[in-house]
């Protein structure tokens, strides 16, 4: 993991995630990009996955957040009480200040 | 089958009674099995791995079971230390029990009062095989992958787990490089259990968090 590129974000910032419509293989989900949550940790950094699926080295590493939401934020008809939360890995440069 | 069809069909036993019949030939190949056979036969085809190779590999796979994850559950609960360690490093912690990772990033989540943890993966089917095996069928389902994420409540309950609303459910999707276990709260009444009595308590579906350790 020599090549990594610098975490931006450190735990209890607020992240939005960008809505992107890109082809390829992702892993950012369709449900969560343009929502704003709040970083709960850095994972650590990974190969961007966007680039092995094409067989690419992936480098520089990405850094990869769990990012926090609240269900109420991302279903506005959400069932169920306002703390429920879900969390995501989201690499960082799907990430933006919010 | 009836006795007519007996009659023009040599038969190389005398009863007369209906048996039900297998069909010989299993159903036609759907497209991405065709695919499977065609990469796995050019990958020994140009010597990357062999069959036995193969085989081993999935032998080995096979061979884990949610007793694994039961095992490191058990020990957090009697282990105030070793859950401090499991909580920190999920895979260093499953490595101390003897537990093969290889390159897997364990995320161990705790429930506790107020706090209930649901594993899922809407993306494909990421689930921590080194703990657990194989994931059921319902874990890849269309259905679950994507209910879990939108109405978790719900899913919870056809699992036959209905949670107060002072608890928070927290849903973690499996997106990316992190593998996710549950753990459990111990239940009541198991006080001075061993750690093997108390693995026994400790089920596949608890650990993806569908449902929570009973006694029952």
């Amino acid at each position: 993991m020599s090549e990594a590129a610098p975490a931006r974000f450190a735990p209890g910032q607020r992240v939005k995630v960008r809505r992107a419509d890109v082809p390829g293989h992702l892993r950012t989900p369709w449900y969560i990009r343009g929502h704003v949550g709040t970083i709960e940790r850095l994972c650590g950094a990974f190969a961007n996955p966007e680039e092995l699926a094409y067989n690419r080295p992936g480098r520089p590493a990405q850094p990869l957040y769990r990012v926090r939401f609240r269900q109420r934020d991302i279903w506005p008809d959400y069932h169920g009480t306002p703390q429920d939360t879900i969390e995501i890995e989201i690499y960082q440069h799907w990430l933006e200040p919010a | 089958m009836s006795s007519d069809t007996h009659a023009h069909h040599p038969h190389d036993h005398a009863h007369a009674h209906p048996h039900p019949t297998l069909p010989d030939e299993e159903e036609r190949l759907t497209y991405h099995q065709t695919m499977e056979v065609a990469l796995r036969e050019l990958l020994i085809g140009k010597g990357i791995f062999t069959a036995d190779e193969l085989r081993r590999a999935i032998e080995t796979m096979d061979a884990r079971t949610p007793a694994l994850g039961a095992r490191i559950v058990a020990r957090a609960w009697v282990d105030p230390a070793y859950k401090a360690r499991l909580l920190a490093d999920g895979a260093a912690a499953a490595r101390e029990l003897g537990i093969e990772m290889d390159a897997t990033h364990l995320l161990v989540v705790e429930n506790r009062p107020g706090l209930h943890n649901l594993v899922v993966c809407t993306l494909c089917s990421c689930y921590p095989r080194m703990v657990l095996g194989l994931p059921p069928d319902w874990y890849k389902s269309r259905a679950y992958r994507s209910r879990a994420v939108r109405e978790p409540r719900a899913v919870l309950r056809e699992f036959g787990t209905v949670l107060p609303d002072d608890v928070e459910v927290r849903v973690h999707d499996s997106t990316a490089d992190m593998r996710y276990l549950v753990l459990p709260e111990r239940p009541a009444g198991t006080e001075g259990w061993s750690e093997e009595r108390l693995a026994a308590l400790v089920t596949r579906d608890s650990m993806i968090g569908v449902t929570r350790p009973t006694l029952a």
